[in-house]
């Protein structure tokens, strides 16, 4: 009983972070209808910023992460700019392709400056643990810091796209972009802004998983990616409480079906859970469907 | 008339790959290919094979497969397996005729799965069915890591996350399959090319083929002439996982060891690579960006570190150019003004 | 009492609801579609709701009504494109319940789009060698292995991709790109291609949307024709109405959802709902 509830727990840990990522993907596709397959290295480059600036430039961490956060922003914004904004009108191919592009780009940039050897992502937090059932189960801090940052975000965000002017204008431009340009919505700034703000969450999202689990190597960020991005499918891609009941399912298969089925099969499970959701829900748990008009 | 037209394309363009092996063939046998180079010559094969058969399902059937190379393992462990068989059980030591019935057999498992994997994937559309095939992709190399088979004698032994299997392990989990003999050869993979070619192309000026590019184009109209349309994108599906099982077990039996992570979602992408380099739907294309990007790592050895840097500053810049018509008209602007301004508004 | 003499007894007689009109020549035909209580919500709002008509097995029926009243609908729905929350659909007296559109189009229904919907990338012949799919068929082994089925089917597949081509006059566009055809000519080959599934029901969404009076003209001849060569009904959505009025026999109108008036043009051009569906209603002193 006590190890399921310690499997639960580092699932909702692990499915935290996948939500924040999956968050990045669901805002991008929601407003600009791409997938940004080069998300989860976002995540890599904003866990080595902060690494960089704590091991080399000995700042403390809060800082590191508001700096690894600035860095993805301007990073996510430049992305945009460069590569996915020239090709707002060219076909769904040609745009994940480029995405693929940049994905390999910051990979291989990465492993130049920083090469292939994995770095040991130091202890970020250290609030103290919480100690259950006479130290049976130990909740670290990293964990509480995930989860309490996962509700932290969710929250924001809600308030942010609900509440806000620029949150309104966002929610304008992924329901049609041509009719918020007539009411005079600055599209390209709109979606500029919603990769600031994913990118911004990747970084974080990179710092968290980094701490929970500390090696770091160019490729850190694509598997978590796709996973993350698997996510926010699950949930029903464009939707954001969607990305969020996706992460936090996917990250509770994971830690449980590993620990219980097969280590080998655990990412074989998560997968094999999204398809058969598709199946059944063919746009994602929160999705809404899209028919075709004739 | 048209009929004729597509047999003679057919016919130059068997001609033009028969020759390049040939050219191939005698620089290997006079000794004018550099022995990396040689070496390089099967994995070639193999991904013009996996390139002209995914240009199936995304240029002609127009569904984005990202688990191409899902299939190509199963081909790969299917030939080492059926080869390592066919000779213990009936004393097949004809390499040729062993390497043959070995990627026969390998097409054969890589269709049966392409058929159980199609049914789930084809319901869906666009980006959904996307990340189906790449779910299924690294399901499949998931549960290839957890497999073992081994031979005892004539018997085959297969078991699920169980190392102890008896007799001489063919293929050992994570560790995937070891000392395989080494049957492939560079004028087999010509073949394999060929036969690609013959069923790919084939395929298109037929019937089917036209079926197949309607439901793409306008599923709609398609499906109100009475076409299936699902059975169509199904026949396109199976027909490239066929394919590319038979390019993975040319490629698993002319390698000592092969594991499964070898065909991980990365290489999936990089075919892809390919079938858009070379132009979505544009077998020759394909052809052509395989065996270049192929070779090209080769001849690059001394930037090793930036190759894949390059790669993705390239596959950036082509779908810049070719999907945006300002960065077309700047790039015009661009090359002119660095040779002097008398000629910028020529270009522009 | 038993069960079956109550349920008898509460069993209410009505008068069954009338068949619509068709024309006298087709009397002793059976209708080619009857159409009963058609009907289909999208989240709570009836798009099309009671929709009754029935088609002579060689009519031109005409579906005629303002903007946004559903008449494109009722073609979505009896192309199984939709599926209709109520009523019943029967084509040459089989029920279409649970088709799908290849379906339909093998039951013998066949349609163009108000959109058009050619296959814009391939040739005006293989835009009908779509339409033939089913008709003259080989197998997927023989295409890829060229046996002798591939030959003989490629050969006819072509010569009657032709003489279908041959109505509209296109024969000498065949190896042209159908979406660099002019309009107009766009508009026939999607009838050309539609003809080519060997129909008994043709149903034209706009035909002569776009074309000028002289090619108007030209298509009612055409229509007429197409229905005299090749013994099938044919329906269309048209907002022309010299070409309704010329060319349909009975008229069916549709508002909101629901048929106002079904009759003979004549019938259709005197009635007053119709006159205020369209028109509006006149202003009480």
């Amino acid at each position: 009983m006590v190890s399921f509830l310690r499997f639960l727990i580092n699932g909702i840990s692990l499915g935290s972070v996948y939500a924040i990522i999956a968050l990045g993907y669901t805002m991008v596709y929601g407003i600009a209808k791409m997938l940004n397959f080069a998300h989860g290295d976002v995540i890599m480059v904003g866990a080595y910023i902060a690494f960089c600036a704590m091991q080399y430039l000995n700042l403390p961490p809060l800082l590191s992460v508001l700096c690894a956060m600035l860095v993805c922003t301007c990073l996510g914004v430049i992305i945009e700019g460069l590569a996915y904004r020239p090709l707002r009108q060219a076909p769904k191919l040609a745009v994940l392709i480029t995405a693929i592009g940049v994905s390999y780009f910051l990979q291989n940039t990465a492993l130049l400056i920083w090469s292939s050897n994995p770095k040991v992502f130091p202890s970020v937090f250290s609030v103290g643990q919480i100690k259950l059932f006479d130290g049976n189960l130990v909740i670290s801090s990293e964990t509480i810091l995930t989860i309490a940052a996962n509700i932290v975000i969710m929250v924001a965000l809600t308030l942010f796209t609900g509440r806000t002017k620029m949150g309104k204008a966002m929610r304008a431009v992924s329901e049609d972009k041509g009719a918020a340009e007539l009411m005079g919505i600055n599209v390209n700034r709109t979606i500029s802004l919603t990769f600031a703000i994913g990118s911004a969450l990747a970084a974080v999202a990179g710092v968290l998983l980094c701490s929970a689990y500390p090696t770091l190597q160019p490729t850190t960020g694509s598997m978590p990616g796709i996973k993350a991005f698997t996510a926010a499918v699950f949930g029903g891609i464009g939707s954001i409480p969607g990305a969020m009941i996706g992460g936090l399912l996917l990250g509770i298969i994971e830690i449980l079906g590993k620990a219980y089925i097969s280590t080998e099969l655990g990412d074989a499970l998560v997968f094999a859970v999204l398809i058969i959701v598709l199946l059944f829900k063919p746009a994602g748990l929160l999705g809404k469907p899209v028919n075709e008009k004739v | 008339m048209k009929l004729k037209k597509s047999t003679v394309n057919n016919l130059i363009s068997f001609g033009i790959v028969i020759i390049a092996f040939i050219v191939c063939q005698s620089m290997i046998s006079t000794g004018m290919m550099k022995r990396s180079l040689r070496g390089q010559m099967i994995p070639i094969c193999v991904y013009i094979v996996m390139a002209v058969s995914l240009n199936l399902v995304v240029g002609i059937s127009g569904e984005l497969s990202l688990g191409h190379a899902g299939f190509m393992s199963i081909g790969a462990f299917s030939g080492i397996i059926a080869s390592a068989w066919l000779r213990a059980a009936f004393g097949l030591e004809n390499e040729l005729v062993r390497l043959i019935l070995s990627m026969i057999a390998a097409g054969v498992m890589a269709g049966v799965f392409g058929a159980l994997i199609g049914i789930p994937v084809l319901r869906l559309r666009g980006d959904y069915l996307a990340i189906v095939t790449l779910a299924f992709g690294e399901i499949i190399r998931n549960v290839l890591n957890c497999l073992y088979f081994s031979l005892d004698g004539k018997r085959l032994h297969v078991a699920f996350n169980n190392p102890n299997v008896p007799g001489t392990i063919l293929l050992n989990g994570p560790n995937g399959a070891k000392d395989v003999a080494k049957i492939a050869t560079f004028p087999a993979g010509f073949v394999l090319i060929l036969f690609t070619l013959f069923v790919v192309m084939n395929l298109i000026n037929s019937r089917s083929g036209r079926a197949i590019m309607a439901a793409r184009d306008n599923r709609i109209a398609a499906e109100a002439m009475g076409i299936n349309v699902t059975k169509y994108k199904m026949m396109a599906f199976v027909t490239a996982a066929v394919l590319a099982g038979m390019a993975g077990a040319l490629y698993g039996l002319s390698m000592a060891t092969v594991t499964a992570s070898k065909f991980k979602f990365d290489t999936s992408i990089l075919v892809l690579v390919f079938v858009v380099l070379g132009g979505i739907g544009n077998i020759w294309g394909s052809i052509i960006a395989a065996a270049l990007l192929t070779v090209l790592p080769e001849l690059l050895r001394a930037f090793a570190d930036y190759r894949m840097l390059i790669y993705a500053i390239v596959l950036i810049l082509v779908m810049l150019v070719t999907n945006n018509p300002t960065m077309r008209a700047l790039l015009g602007k661009l090359v002119p003004r660095r040779n002097g301004r008398q000629k910028g508004g020529a270009a522009a | 009492m038993s069960e079956t003499v109550k349920r008898r007894q509460n069993t209410k007689m009505v008068p069954a609801p009338s068949h619509g009109i068709i024309p006298e020549r087709d009397l002793y035909d059976s209708p080619v579609l009857e159409a009963r209580h058609l009907g289909i919500e999208f989240g709570g709002l009836k798009a099309v709701d009671d929709f009754n008509l029935v088609i002579g097995k060689t009519e031109i029926a005409g579906l005629i009504g303002p903007n946004g009243a559903g008449k494109t609908t009722v073609f979505n729905l009896l192309t199984k494109v939709y599926q209709p929350t109520m009523g019943s659909i029967m084509l040459n007296g089989r029920d279409m319940h649970g088709m799908n559109t290849v379906q339909a189009n093998k039951l013998g229904i066949a349609r163009t789009f108000q959109n058009i919907r050619l296959f814009d990338n391939m040739t005006v012949e293989d835009n009908v060698r779509i339409g033939l799919h089913n008709q003259i068929s080989y197998g997927m082994f023989s295409g890829i292995f060229r046996l002798p089925a591939y030959w003989q089917g490629e050969k006819r597949q072509h010569e009657k991709a032709m003489e279908l081509l041959s109505i509209f006059d296109m024969q000498d566009m065949a190896k042209a790109q159908a979406g660099s055809l002019p309009y107009g000519a766009q508009r026939r080959l999607e009838i050309v291609r539609a003809l080519a599934t060997k129909p008994s029901l043709l149903l034209l969404d706009e035909p002569a949307a776009g074309m000028n009076p002289h090619e108007t003209e030209e298509l009612m001849n055409n229509i007429a024709r197409i229905r005299d060569q090749f013994h099938i009904a044919i329906m269309l959505i048209e907002h022309d109405m010299n070409l309704v009025m010329g060319v349909c026999e009975g008229i069916c109108v549709l508002n909101y959802g629901r048929i106002i008036a079904k009759g003979t043009p004549d019938e259709i051009q005197s009635n007053p709902t119709v006159i205020e569906a369209y028109l509006g209603k006149k202003k009480e002193g």
